[in-house]
């Protein structure tokens, strides 16, 4: 049986939901890709889609409307998707944004990338992570993750 | 009040086990503890179903191409608990202990679990750090001394290339987290 992971993407940015669904078509381990124009969307799409919840959500810190760490407080606050692996990214790399944002409960914070082979290698890094805690039933509150 | 219990996880099991394929209509015949001989050949949709049917009850089905994998895994977890195991050559233990050559497990290895062993191996042992760090009774020093690190230097650069993170920003962001009771 093929392992197949489901992601779910938050970005209010046409050009980089484009990105990174070419990024995951080209990473060796299959998923499964819905993206969202925004957090609103976002907390909608998992309200109503309950019984195929994704693996993992990425999240874009900035968004209108609901930014990424509104959306991770409202997920972590929920009872029905508090267990759900969250990838929050942004353009900062400054080490106090990367502890709060992992504090607030992301699995992951992710510099992002400036060019596509480093996005690919990126994502490609997380979802084989995951993939391990998934696997190898490792402790999955201990999934946390800077890259 | 409180009561004392007892169990025999034996029983438990080959009960529910009994149920659920009776429930499902199979032919089957109990092997020991952790086989069962089914009558008739199943197609791989009528597997699926039977996996996801056991896995509500913690019940997994080993399906054939897997079992070298888990045997490998098996081995590893053991081999992470010996004294020395730093002076193991991981290709000979391996080898020696599933009766295969180590390029065909290796092989088989990254194949279905995406993962290398060795770097499976190095993140079981960061797993490991992580959690000695939360059990908070034991030092660094302690711990890489536990687990064959050659110096507290070794592991926490190992840790940070794989999670990103100093072992101390890890276990205070943990930490921060249970003020948070997230």
């Amino acid at each position: 049986m093929e392992t197949t992971i489901n992601v779910m993407l938050a970005d209010d940015d046409e050009e980089d939901r484009i990105l990174f669904r070419e990024a995951f078509k080209e990473i060796k381990i299959k998923t499964n890709v819905v993206t969202v124009n925004d957090g609103v969307e976002l907390m909608e799409y998992l309200e109503t889609h309950t019984s195929h919840l994704p693996h993992i959500i990425f999240l874009d810190l900035n968004m209108p409307k609901k930014n990424g760490i509104e959306c991770l407080n409202d997920i972590r606050s929920s009872e029905k998707l508090k267990h759900l692996s969250v990838a929050i990214y942004s353009g900062s790399s400054s080490e106090k944004d990367i502890e709060e944002t992992l504090v607030q409960g992301a699995n992951v914070y992710i510099k992002k990338p400036n060019d596509f082979p480093s996005l690919k290698k990126v994502l490609n890094i997380v979802i084989k992570i995951k993939l391990q805690y998934q696997l190898n039933g490792l402790n999955k509150d201990n999934f946390i993750l800077s890259i | 009040m409180t009561l004392k219990l007892n169990m025999d996880g034996n029983k438990m099991f080959k009960m529910t086990l009994e149920r659920q394929l009776n429930k499902s209509g199979l032919e089957f015949q109990l092997n020991g503890f952790n086989e069962i001989s089914l009558k008739d050949d199943l197609e791989d949709s009528q597997i699926e179903e039977l996996k996801s049917l056991l896995s509500s009850y913690g019940i997994e089905i080993i399906v054939e191409k897997n079992l070298k994998i888990h045997l490998i895994k098996k081995a590893i977890k053991e081999m992470l608990t010996m004294v020395d195991f730093n002076t193991i050559k991981i290709s000979k233990y391996l080898s020696k202990k599933l009766n295969y050559k180590y390029t065909d497990l290796a092989n088989i290895f990254a194949e279905y679990s995406f993962c290398t062993i060795e770097n499976y191996i190095i993140l079981q042992k960061v797993e490991l750090v992580k959690k000695m760090i939360l059990q908070n009774d034991q030092t660094l020093t302690e711990i890489s001394f536990i687990l064959n690190y050659s110096s507290i230097a070794h592991l926490s650069s190992q840790f940070k290339k794989i999670t990103g993170l100093s072992p101390t920003v890890f276990k205070r962001i943990v930490q921060r987290r249970l003020e948070l009771k997230l």
